[in-house]
């Protein structure tokens, strides 16, 4: 079965092409069977494929399955190779899966806009880059699937692009994760230069005999790798550009923004593991990165109005759970925050967008209310979705996948104090935010009429996702709850175990525990109390010049936006406003200037008149005379 | 047999060129300029010959039949063309030969 592997990132590439190229011309229904139909047979295969590979592991627990030379220049050769170990099991499972049910419902949601097939053709393309990103066997493979979904990124947030607000929040997504897509391609550039090949493996094995732990060169290497994952993954400082990128249709977010590419970042420092590990100050830095992007988030998402920017901040914030746990070396519990993340963020965005599409585009939460009788399907799963990002004890797979990075950042020989604390405070906001938003939006009275219903495409994704939202957890559980490895167990192989430094402390991590679930309660009181018992404080906070303030900077994302303007975008305008003629063109034009110049003095004295010539010969010949004679 | 002072010499070639001068720049008369321009140029024949005997060498009479050579063909181009000017233009008048000015399309280039 495995043989098959390159077909799971060529079914969307066929669909994608199928699409791009007759789409116009083709009933909604083929359509439909094309873009969904593409994604589900892969993702069947990559299940099929997950399977054997588990039952009967290949030797070495990997498999890589080389297609034919890419091409080959200067003793470079990268190839068109996948490769198939733990690690990218558990994405291309997440990718095609949640992929897939997100196809089936947006083959519902997008059923009625003019771009139908476009819509559908973007995303088989960017299931396809995506695929080819987490399977690649190589680093230009890799980077080819890393601009590839950075491409559909951009087209599906500028999707409808009629609007001038959405083609400007795509660029804004392009150009920010660009900059952090340089500073990668110059770490892969430096790779290069210091193996001479490209080969994930090769480079990690010969990795940790090459360079001294700390040496200049890897602390380099690591920082540009990182400033990449950053980008990508939407962490500080580059983070501006998600909240805008909800501009695209909510599957795209579903699928794009929260489940997929946005790990991609993750995906990166977990294939490229051995690099961090010789770099512990990129280490470090990936966990307070990680610590601080998920305050600032949180913080941030509290105030939004906005359902799905309270949902992208939550994002930014869970993504820096991961980076945490990354950063703290605790390998694989971020990966299995990555895959419990994409459970439940793409079924809270799926449930969002069910919510606007019965609303008639209204996205304000204060406008909605009322929905839980309304709308019971959507409700209990969007509850069990809100459930797993409050991380709800016992009941959630989203306490099982958070507890084990707060219990790392704390037990991790690289964990600290600081970072458990953050870590902490960052799960008790997460509770207030999001029951905040749960609370305003189906409870109190209906403020909008239902116009449209979700039909079943819509709705069964939505619980197979909540149905995952709640059992996914039990994959892997701690110490003290039944003890399950099953996927760190798949993830041994490639990511190294996780060094704890307070070993035997049974006790505190179960006191650490109950701490974390009591304050998730706790928020979950705060946020009935504040939004919905009683409003009035709140409103009379906001009153005050200094609630107002606070208010207003969180809700513009602690004004990231506006440094950036002030630091870059004016400057850049202003630069390039002075640069409008191109400065530099006036050192050929001068010149020429003065030619010019010159020859409209001079041109008058020729006026054609002998008698003038022969005068100015003759003064001309008294000149020279006296400065031969006299000089 | 008394020599005449260089100096004395020298001033007459140098006032025969000064009223050539003059001549071509005040005359509107082409041929009277032209005229003038010959008087220039034996002012000039007149300077070597003077130099020439100076110094008791033969170059500068040497030189006096060359200019001698070039007035005679000059005085051929130059009647020519001022014969062909008359005939286009039905004058002689250096003033009126204005046309190859730069002036009229002052403001076009650039």
């Amino acid at each position: 079965m495995m043989r098959y592997l390159w077909l799971v990132p060529v079914m969307p590439l066929l669909g994608f092409l199928v699409l791009a190229f007759f789409g116009r011309n083709l009933r909604k229904s083929i359509i439909t069977l094309i873009g969904t139909g593409t994604v589900g047979l892969s993702a069947l295969l990559v299940i099929l494929i997950g399977i054997e590979f588990l039952t009967s592991p290949p030797a070495g627990n990997a498999f890589t399955l080389k297609l034919w030379t890419w091409m080959s220049s200067g003793g470079l050769s990268p190839s068109i190779a996948f490769y198939l170990d733990g690690l990218s099991l558990a994405f291309i499972f997440v990718v095609t899966f949640v992929g897939f049910l997100i196809h089936v419902y947006s083959s519902e949601y997008m059923r009625d806009d003019e771009g139908f097939a476009r819509f559908l053709a973007f995303m088989n393309l960017f299931v396809s880059a995506m695929l080819i990103l987490v399977l690649a066997d190589n680093l230009a493979l890799m980077y080819l699937g890393w601009e590839g979904v950075g491409l559909c990124s951009f087209l599906l947030i500028g999707f409808w692009y009629k609007e001038s607000a959405n083609a400007a929040a795509a660029r804004k997504a392009f150009i920010v994760t660009r900059v952090g897509d340089t500073a990668m391609a110059l770490g892969l550039f430096l790779l290069i230069t210091e193996f001479n090949t490209l080969d994930i493996r090769s480079i990690l094995e010969t990795a940790p005999a090459h360079w001294t732990p700390g040496s200049a060169k890897v602390v380099w290497i690591a920082f540009l790798l990182l400033g990449g994952a950053v980008g990508k993954s939407a962490q500080l400082p580059l983070q501006t550009w998600l909240p805008d990128a909800m501009a695209g249709p909510s599957p795209v977010s579903a699928l794009i923004h929260a489940a997929t590419m946005v790990t991609a970042g993750v995906y990166l420092i977990a294939r490229n593991h051995v690099v961090f590990e010789l770099a512990p100050i990129a280490m470090k830095t990936v966990a307070i990165v990680g610590a601080s992007t998920l305050l600032i988030a949180g913080f941030a998402a509290v105030v939004q109005y906005d359902i799905k920017r309270v949902l992208a901040y939550s994002t930014i914030s869970q993504i820096g759970y991961m980076f945490l746990a990354l950063g703290v070396g605790a390998w694989s519990a971020g990966i299995f925050h990555f895959m419990i993340h994409a459970f439940f963020k793409a079924l809270l965005f799926l449930g969002a967008g069910a919510v606007i599409h019965a609303l008639h585009h209204e996205q304000n939460i204060f406008k909605m209310g009322g929905l839980r009788k309304e709308m019971p399907v959507i409700f209990w799963t969007f509850l069990a979705g809100s459930g797993a990002l409050a991380a709800l004890p016992l009941v959630t797979a989203g306490f099982y996948s958070k507890d084990a990075i707060l219990w790392y950042s704390w037990s991790s020989e690289k964990g600290s104090l600081f970072l458990w604390a953050a870590a902490f405070l960052g799960a008790f906001i997460t509770s207030i935010y999001t029951f905040r938003m749960v609370f305003i939006t189906f409870w109190g009275k209906m403020k909008t009429h239902i116009h449209l219903r979700p039909g079943r495409a819509m709705l069964i994704p939505l619980v197979v996702l909540a149905v995952l939202s709640i059992i996914g957890g039990f994959l892997e559980t701690p110490h003290n709850l039944g003890h399950i490895t099953l996927f760190s167990g798949m993830l041994s192989g490639v990511l190294p175990e996780v060094h704890i430094l307070h070993s035997g402390a049974e006790s505190t991590e179960l006191i650490l525990q109950v701490l974390t679930a009591l304050t998730g309660f706790f928020g979950i009181y705060l946020a009935w109390h504040f939004w919905m018992k009683k409003p009035g404080f709140l409103f009379r906070l906001k009153q005050t010049r200094a609630g107002a303030a606070l208010h207003h900077w969180w809700l513009t994302g602690w004004g990231f936006d506006w440094v950036y303007d002030l630091l870059i975008i004016r400057p850049f305008t202003w630069l390039s406003n002075i640069n409008k003629n191109d400065i530099v063109d006036y050192i050929s034009i001068a010149p020429s200037n003065l030619v010019v110049w010159l020859h409209n003095l001079t041109r008058r004295s020729q006026n054609g008149n002998l008698r003038w010539y022969a005068a100015g010969i003759a003064l001309g010949l008294i000149i020279t005379l006296t400065i031969a004679l006299f000089l | 047999m008394e020599q005449i002072p260089v100096e004395q010499s020298l001033l007459l070639a140098a006032l025969l060129f000064g009223i050539g001068l003059v001549g071509v720049l005040i005359r509107k008369n082409m041929i009277l300029m032209m005229m003038s321009v010959e008087i220039m140029l034996n002012a000039a024949g007149m300077a070597f010959i003077i130099a020439g005997s100076r110094w008791a060498q033969p170059d500068g009479q040497v030189m006096f039949i060359f200019i001698l050579t070039m007035a005679a063909a000059e005085v051929a181009v130059g009647l020519a063309l001022i014969l062909k000017l008359f005939h286009l233009q039905k004058s002689i008048d250096a003033d009126e030969m204005t046309q190859m000015n730069d002036i009229t399309e002052a403001s076009e280039s650039n």
